[in-house]
């Protein structure tokens, strides 16, 4: 427990009307790690990752990023600030295309006058770009990175926006329920990004329902309860019906947090 | 600038260990060929003006030959073109509009109101017309800015909004005109740079307006900044689906408010291409050019739904409209057949863009 954590939250509170969505939550990533963040429905994970990210502002509480306390007003704040999520909804426009996705909100201009005044796109930059950090990936069976994202299969959209949060994120990776809408081997190709993202030296936040794949590719699961962290454990410690029923409240949280 | 994450060689045994483990064929992503009407609907879909400038050459071919030489003839051609010109730049308001889901019913209203002031503040205050004309310009920036800021400040239905400014800016128009007519001497002796739009470069028997370039120019330019611009991009994020484009960054508020601005801006650009081709300013001209905006922008294969289409589709949906009520009007069919006809084409634009939205699944 040397090492600062990536990202760390201390005592979060978030409150919808009369619905406490997160209560005095803690939470926190370590490097090269993935964490897997459980919890049944509404305990409160979805609350918390977007307080991580800056879509949700909590009530109170502090977060801490390498150590340093920010405050994120925005999704852009956070995504300055080097986290990247991939949104359960994966904020993309299917509409657009793929090349453009990968660049929404952040798009290159061109460095010559045109761009300068007249806001010109770097088009090509921007298509280049796109198309390495998707073969870096090896989805580059998309062949056409023009193609609009609507035209994609559920697993191709989740890996566009996997390798959106992956080119653009340099301090961690946050992903909600990335396989919740996928077929199995879409899932499979899902949780290869994941390791691969991982062997980059990115940092990953896995918010997600399915303990095969949680027990697959965590390193520590964080279990959510009643809009608060009750646990952190190992999973080669633990078997998945502990954690379920740690999750659930069938069985006492561990005393020790830390796994 | 991006970071590269240099791939760290750290615990690649598990890694790859998972990896063997795993079903090679699944990293294809593979998927069935789609069927060659899957494949033509998806083209379609992804060039939502290729039906429209279909319809457009299928209907002059139909009425070349249904007329022949006096539909086709340059005069009647560019006819056509002036007939279009003021839906066209107020279709082009329309466009960035309905691309963001939205619809605005008091684009006519802002164009009148527009061209009204201009007229007055020249010819009656005895401003010098370039800042009558300006004063204009800011009272339609105004007008879309007001609408801009219902929508997003109060979370309004554009339709709601753009229904209620469209009575007000009918009623300020009203009293601010006093319903009086500014008779076509009368500008052209004092600001005849009002009419200037409808002043005309000759080419034989075609008569190419001021007006016509103005619309092609200011086509050029949204187009410009719908495809080549970050705000652009913006632009069809924010129609296609808000809550994303949110996430991804993007200030959707702004976004709509510049919209609706630049859209107020380009109705009192519009206004001013009406007294040209009106000659004189009238307040009760221009009265069905709200809804033939938005028949220009529908036919034209861009979404009522928002983030899908195009000002090219535009102007297209615009030159269907005029080619066809004009043709029917050289075959000497009755006027209530051209009505028909129009609303058919709208039925069959918005029914041809669900079918190509089901793509979307
Ligand atoms: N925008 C919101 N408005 C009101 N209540 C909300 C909102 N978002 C979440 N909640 C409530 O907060 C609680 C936690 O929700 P959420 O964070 O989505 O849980 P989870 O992702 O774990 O299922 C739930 O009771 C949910 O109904
Ligand atoms: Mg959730």
């Amino acid at each position: 427990m040397s090492e600062t954590p990536v990202l760390e939250a201390r005592s979060l509170v978030k409150r919808y009307g009369r619905v406490v969505a997160l209560d005095h939550a803690d939470f926190e990533l370590r490097r090269n790690e993935i964490l897997a963040v459980i919890g049944d429905n509404g305990a409160g994970k979805s609350t918390l990752i977007k307080a991580l990210a800056g879509a949700v502002k909590p009530d109170a509480g502090e977060i801490l990023l390498d150590g340093q306390p920010v405050q994120f007003r925005s999704p852009m704040d956070a995504r300055d600030a080097g986290i990247e999520t991939v949104f359960q909804n994966l904020a993309l426009s299917p509409a657009l295309s793929i090349a453009d996705n990968m660049f929404l909100g952040r798009e290159r201009k061109r460095k010559d006058i045109l761009g300068r005044y007249l806001g010109l796109l770097d088009r090509k930059t921007m298509r280049d770009e796109a198309r390495q950090r998707l073969s870096e990936l090896g989805l580059m069976t998309i062949q056409n990175i023009g193609q609009l994202v609507e035209t994609l299969s559920g697993g191709q959209r989740q890996g566009v926006a996997i390798a959106r949060a992956a080119a653009f994120g340099s301090k961690l990776v946050i992903m909600d329920e990335p396989t919740a809408a996928l077929g199995v081997k879409e899932s499979r190709k899902v949780l290869e990004l994941m390791l691969d993202v991982k062997r980059r030296g990115l940092p990953i936040v896995l918010i997600s329902h399915n303990m095969p794949h949680v027990f697959e590719v965590a390193d520590r699961i964080h279990i959510h309860r009643l809009g608060r962290r009750i646990a952190v454990i190992n999973p080669k410690d633990y078997s998945m019906s502990d954690a379920v029923a740690i999750m659930t409240g069938a069985m006492r949280p561990p005393e020790a947090m830390a796994a | 600038m991006t970071t590269t994450n240099e791939a760290q060689p750290r615990g690649p045994a598990e890694f790859e260990r998972r990896l063997a483990e795993s079903d090679a064929a699944v990293a294809a992503f593979d998927e069935e060929q789609p069927s060659l009407l899957q494949r033509f609907r998806h083209f379609l879909h992804a060039h939502p003006t290729v039906v429209p400038f279909l319809v457009l050459v299928l209907g002059i071919a139909l009425f070349a030959s249904l007329v022949g030489g006096r539909f086709f003839h340059p005069f009647n051609m560019s006819l056509i073109l002036q007939q279009v010109t003021i839906i066209g730049v107020l279709g082009i308001a329309q466009t960035l509009i309905i691309l963001t889901a939205g619809i605005d019913l008091s684009v006519g209203a802002i164009m009148i109101l527009s061209s009204v002031v201009m007229g007055r503040l020249a010819v009656y205050v005895g401003l010098p017309v370039e800042i009558a004309f300006l004063i204009g310009l800011v009272v339609g920036l105004a007008c879309g800015m007001l609408n801009g800021l219902l929508v997003t400040r109060l979370k309004l239905p554009p339709f709601i909004v753009t229904l209620g400014t469209w009575s007000i800016f009918g009623a300020l128009n009203l009293w601010y005109s006093a319903s009086a007519t500014i008779r076509q001497q009368e500008i052209a002796a004092t600001a005849p740079f009002l009419q200037w739009t409808g002043t005309a470069l000759q080419f034989g028997a075609a008569r190419l307006t001021y007006g016509s370039i103005l619309m092609i120019v200011l086509a050029a330019l949204v187009w410009y900044l719908l495809n080549r611009t970050a705000f652009g991009r913006h632009v069809y994020a924010t129609g296609d689906d808000p809550e994303a484009a949110r996430l991804a960054g993007i200030d959707t508020g702004r976004t709509l408010l510049a919209v609706y601005a630049i859209a107020g801006a380009l109705c009192a650009v519009a206004g001013w291409v009406l007294i040209g081709r009106v000659g004189a300013v009238s307040p009760l001209s221009g009265q069905t050019a709200n809804l033939d905006s938005i028949t220009a922008v529908v036919i034209g294969g861009t979404s009522l739904f928002g983030g899908r289409g195009s000002i090219v589709g535009t102007l297209v949906g615009a030159l269907i409209v005029g080619v066809f009520r004009n043709g029917l009007a050289l075959s000497g069919v009755d006027v209530l057949w051209q009505e028909f006809a129009v609303g058919v084409l709208i039925i069959v634009a918005v029914a041809i863009d669900q079918w190509l939205r089901k793509v979307a699944q």
